[in-house]
């Protein structure tokens, strides 16, 4: 039983990754910028798919609400402003001389980071091993003594909003940031008139 | 957007158990997997797809931006506020032990009370972002 639902975390672990790889190649390769926007969605989507395998529903939750709702339809919404369309390959690149793109110096400095980063996962410990310093120090006070303190089965929640109260407040104030940059820079109703862009203190018109 | 009234209809369902489902999230958080961040987010999706369906003029109607505005500080004030109270009453910031009248009860009510400011500030600020881009290219 045991070793049956292992397998069967296994090789939905290795479809996921697969997915998840054809879709990062295929983002990178699409030019039209609607068709990338989808595919991130389905990019969260599928990290999400992995959360749950890993036994994370809250982190899941989040990234298929926020990643693959919210920030799709954001992005849309910008797209539909610029109304752009990614300039294809073949004009930025191909059709200039070589000079201009030299891929040796990107590559090298990609595969010398992809490399270091390769070289510091053989001092992860393995996923779920009950010796890794993740299990050994708060975690099991959370889990042995969050019941009992706060009286909320649900141990994320607990540590999200009583142990780690002071970070769940900046991260809402992080929010509540974002949505004031965002009123300060596109909010209200633009100049009608071109006198917006003459200077600073164009907003009354007469 | 022209009338689509297969979009109208359907989103006319879906649009109360998107909320429904919001509301579930956010005070069932305790309990499941949820909390005032997921919740936010899929209420404001809720009225997300309502302003995508029948336009935006008619989902500022519902909620008009000013009113967002003061939503998405009173979470965040909400949130500070418990901070406050739980100093008042002789505990650390954010210890919610004093808030009730044993331990239990009060993390309870704390957690609570943070996640719902949580729950609001997320869905008006998401709000006011989407209504910020859409409305950009309104004219």
């Amino acid at each position: 039983m045991a070793v049956g639902s292992i397998m069967i975390d296994i090789l939905i672990n290795i479809t996921l990754l697969a997915f998840l790889a054809i879709t990062s190649v295929a983002i990178v390769r699409l030019t039209n910028l609607f068709a990338t926007i989808m595919l991130f969605g389905i990019f969260s989507l599928l990290s999400a798919g992995l959360f749950v395998v890993m036994d994370a529903p809250d982190v899941a939750f989040t990234e298929a609400a926020v990643g693959a709702g919210i920030s799709t339809v954001l992005m849309l919404a910008t797209l539909a402003l610029t109304k752009g369309q990614k300039k294809s390959h073949e004009e930025d690149y191909e059709e200039k001389p070589s000079r201009a793109h030299r891929p040796w110096l990107p590559l090298a400095v990609v595969g010398i980071t992809g490399a270091a980063l390769v070289y510091g996962t053989w001092d992860i410990p393995g996923f779920g091993d009950p010796d890794a310093p993740a299990q050994t120090h708060v975690a099991r006070y959370y889990i042995e003594n969050a019941m009992p303190e706060t009286g909320v089965p649900n141990i994320v929640t607990a540590v999200l909003a009583s142990y780690r109260g002071f970070d769940t407040l900046g991260e809402v104030a992080v929010v509540f940031t974002a949505g004031v940059a965002v009123l300060l820079l596109i909010g209200g109703k633009r100049p009608k008139s071109s006198a917006s862009l003459k200077g600073d203190g164009g907003q009354d018109e007469t | 957007m022209k009338p689509n009234l297969i979009l109208h209809v359907v989103s006319k369902f879906l649009i109360p158990l998107i909320i429904l489902f919001a509301l579930y999230v956010q005070f069932h958080g305790d309990f499941g997997p949820g909390g005032g961040f997921q919740a936010g987010v899929i209420f404001s999706a809720a009225l997300i797809l309502y302003a995508l369906v029948f336009g935006l003029d008619a989902a500022e109607k519902i909620i008009p931006s000013h009113l967002l505005r003061i939503l998405a500080s009173l979470g965040l004030l909400i949130y500070a506020g418990v901070g406050v109270v739980a100093l008042l009453l002789g505990a650390n910031y954010l210890d919610y032990s004093v808030l009730g009248s044993n331990q239990i009860a009060g993390q309870h009510l704390g957690i609570l009370l943070v996640e719902l400011g949580v729950g609001i500030t997320v869905a008006a600020v998401m709000l006011i972002i989407y209504f910020a881009f859409a409305g950009r290219g309104r004219e």
